[in-house]
């Protein structure tokens, strides 16, 4: 990793109290906290107030001036010790403790900067290559026309990806855009402005004849996107990566989630402004994984780990998936009931409803039917643009 | 003895068993007169600190619980707009002018203080609640960071109105949202978490000075090994009070002796139905036959 060229510096360097204050402020930031001279200023002023020579009253006071998270408050003490105790162990250590996210959108960067855009391209020989070729080849000339019902694999080009994300924006925009000027027309006038209502009234001599009314701020709903990219679901991962960055790119507050048999939060990654790069990232971090599906045991993970803090009442969690589990199917039902419980509404998106004569037989997708607000196609790019009504009347 | 043990032990003295992390981020958030912002889970004690911190420097408590909406009219001031229109009234028949009549229904008689302009207020610095910022929006979040800087706050009508004294700010958060960073930078920070099984029995010991040593024993380790299971709702130092309490009021005296009073009790650690089908009397039997 990058950080790997960051060595400690060790306090010997340093002379004054002040010098070293500054050198172990520098080796949190190397480390990802955010120390400004703010923090080293006030670290320095609190010293004079504790005992300075206990290493441990130092080290709760510079923790508590010094971290902003419960990540950073966990890491800090192996932080302080590699720099005040010459341990000398930092960097290994740090990296596996830092926020998940920004370690890994770095890592990822990480790849992308040594290896290119060739690298993306080698490890996914199905894709562009050979498949490319192919791909263009059958849908010549009428591209355009049809590409909104092509079954999305055999989207492979950067075009047919573009179209993707830009329906998924405009999927996304559509339903916030519509949900805006709902919540005004139903809340216009709900409660009176009192003060601008006085202070206007005192031109009447008094008497409020104009009244201003006060409307509820716009509370839009909050999706969560969780994406199945195991083998069976492989070759609609690309597509589905680039519909999930046209969702986040509508809205800032979405999240989004891919899963194999391990649950992965990609929202950063996503939000590379490089459509392409954070796909084919994505596409390899995907690829990372291996084995069969675990539906149930991902949900439980999203529900242990996120669905506290990410869902709520006005959350749209959005899963999708083929349904094919290879965990006991009993679990999906379980966890999407203990999801619904947090009063969320869940729509499962299936590739194969799209296709003829498709019914939700596996084990899993039958189980999680009961729970689901919405069980809809999405093998096509028309059947994805058909969801904004039923999104709207959810 | 250094100042923050002072704190330590003050603060142990009035009831409140606070780690050495906490103590030392409470005494810091004092001396440097920067807001003290705590997370962790719910029932942790978050909000006790500032209660026990008012009592101690026997100074006045204001809190203010934040939820979602909240504005700056419920947080900071608002003019008493029912006084105002009888002052108006009266006002017309009486011939006063408009601008007597404006200058006096703008004035202190006719504001009404929210938590924040009262706590700038007070002649003795109080201690200032702010209570789950977490569930208060972005924007409130914005403001009060303006407020928490500069200790003034400014009313159109009235002019600006800068703090008597500082008040001793306490922030709380369950962390269901990330706060801003902007806001992280400006606070001492502590992350609260359940207690250790010490100072579990040393808070119990003293909440609950009647109970004997054995008993309290195995409620600390029943609770411990409660937090391991896979529960919805973990149980807090709030519910391990609450549940040690359950059993002195059930007369009962030693955890496994009694399953029928042991699982009436578990109503004060398992707060959801899914937690209370997990725990049934057989676990419940096996978990207090280890804590015994």
């Amino acid at each position: 990793m990058k950080l790997a060229g960051q060595a400690t510096r060790f306090p010997v360097r340093g002379t004054g109290p002040a010098e070293r204050m500054a050198g172990f402020a520098a080796h949190l930031r190397g480390n990802g906290l955010k120390v400004g001279v703010e923090q080293t200023g006030a670290a320095l002023q609190a010293m004079e107030t504790i005992s300075i020579t206990d290493p441990y009253e130092v080290q709760l006071a510079l923790k508590a001036l010094c971290t902003t998270s419960k990540a950073e408050f966990g890491q800090f003490d192996e932080l302080f010790a590699a720099y005040w105790l010459n341990r000398g162990r930092e960097k290994a250590g740090q990296a596996k403790a830092t926020h998940d996210q920004r370690q890994r959108s770095s890592s990822i960067e990480q790849q992308d900067g040594t290896a290119g855009g060739g690298r993306a391209d080698q490890t996914d020989p199905d894709g562009d290559g050979a498949a490319e070729q192919d791909g263009t080849g059958r849908m010549t000339g009428s591209r355009i026309r049809n590409l909104m019902r092509v079954d999305m694999r055999e989207f492979v080009t950067s075009a047919d990806m573009a179209e993707a994300e830009a329906t998924a924006e405009r999927l996304a925009r559509a339903l916030r855009d519509r949900r805006s000027r709902r919540h005004k027309a139903d809340t216009r006038g709900a409660r009176l402005d009192l003060r601008r209502i006085i202070r206007a009234s005192l031109a009447t001599g008094g008497e409020p004849i104009r009244l201003y009314h006060r409307k509820r701020p716009d509370r839009p709903v909050r999706l969560v996107a969780i994406l199945d990219v195991s083998g069976s679901m492989a070759i609609y991962a690309r597509v589905f990566l680039a519909f999930l960055k046209g969702l986040m790119g509508a809205d800032q507050t979405t999240d989004a989630f891919l899963f194999h048999t391990r649950l992965v939060r990609i929202t950063e990654a996503l939000r590379d402004p490089d459509a392409l790069r954070a796909v084919n990232r994505l596409s390899l971090l995907a690829q990372g994984f291996g084995g069969g599906t675990r539906i149930g045991a991902n949900l439980a993970h999203f529900n242990r780990a996120y669905a506290k803090r990410l869902v709520s009442g006005r959350s749209v969690v959005m899963i999708l998936s083929d349904g094919f589990d290879t965990d006991p199917a009993a679990q999906i039902g379980d966890e999407l009931a203990r999801l619904k419980q947090r009063g969320c509404r869940v729509i499962w998106l299936n590739p194969l409803k799209g296709w003829q004569g498709y019914a939700p037989v596996a084990a899993g997708m039958a189980a999680a039917l009961p729970h689901l607000d919405l069980f809809a196609a999405a093998n096509t790019l028309d059947s994805l643009a058909a969801l904004e009504p039923e999104l709207k009347r959810l | 003895m250094s100042e923050w043990r002072a704190l330590q032990g003050q603060l142990s003295g009035a009831g409140y068993v606070a780690s050495d992390d906490l103590a030392m981020a409470l005494h810091l958030a004092l001396v440097l007169g920067r807001p003290l912002l705590l997370e962790g889970a719910a029932g942790v004690g978050k909000t006790e600190v500032a209660r026990t911190l008012a009592a101690i420097r026997d100074t006045r408590l204001i809190r203010l619980q934040c939820y979602e909406g909240l504005d700056a009219g419920h947080a900071i001031y608002e003019w008493n707009y029912q006084r105002q229109l009888l002052a108006i009234r009266a006002a017309a028949e009486s011939g006063e002018t408009g601008a007597d009549v404006e200058a006096r229904i703008f004035s202190e008689r006719f504001l009404l203080a929210r938590p924040l302009l009262e706590a700038i207020r007070q002649p003795v610095a109080p201690v200032l609640l702010i209570d789950e910022i977490d569930r208060a929006d972005e924007e409130f979040e914005a403001y009060l960071l303006e407020i928490l800087s500069d200790y003034q706050i400014s009313i159109p009508e009235l002019g600006t109105i800068t703090a008597t004294t500082r008040p001793m700010v306490i922030l709380t958060s369950n962390a269901t949202r990330d706060l801003s960073d902007a806001l992280r930078r400006r606070c001492i920070y502590t992350y609260v978490d359940y207690p250790d099984r010490a100072t579990e029995l040393a808070i119990l010991a003293r909440r609950h000075p009647g109970l004997d040593a054995r008993l309290i024993g195995q409620i600390v380790g029943f609770v411990q090994m409660l937090r391991k299971e896979e529960l919805e709702k973990v149980p807090g130092v709030a519910e391990s009070l609450d549940f040690a309490a359950a059993l002195a009021g059930l007369g009962v005296n030693d955890l496994t002796a009694d399953p029928v009073a042991l699982q009436a009790a578990l109503v004060t650690l398992l707060k959801t139905q899914r937690d209370r089908a997990a725990v049934p009397t057989e676990v419940a039997q096996r978990l207090a036959g280890k804590a015994a």
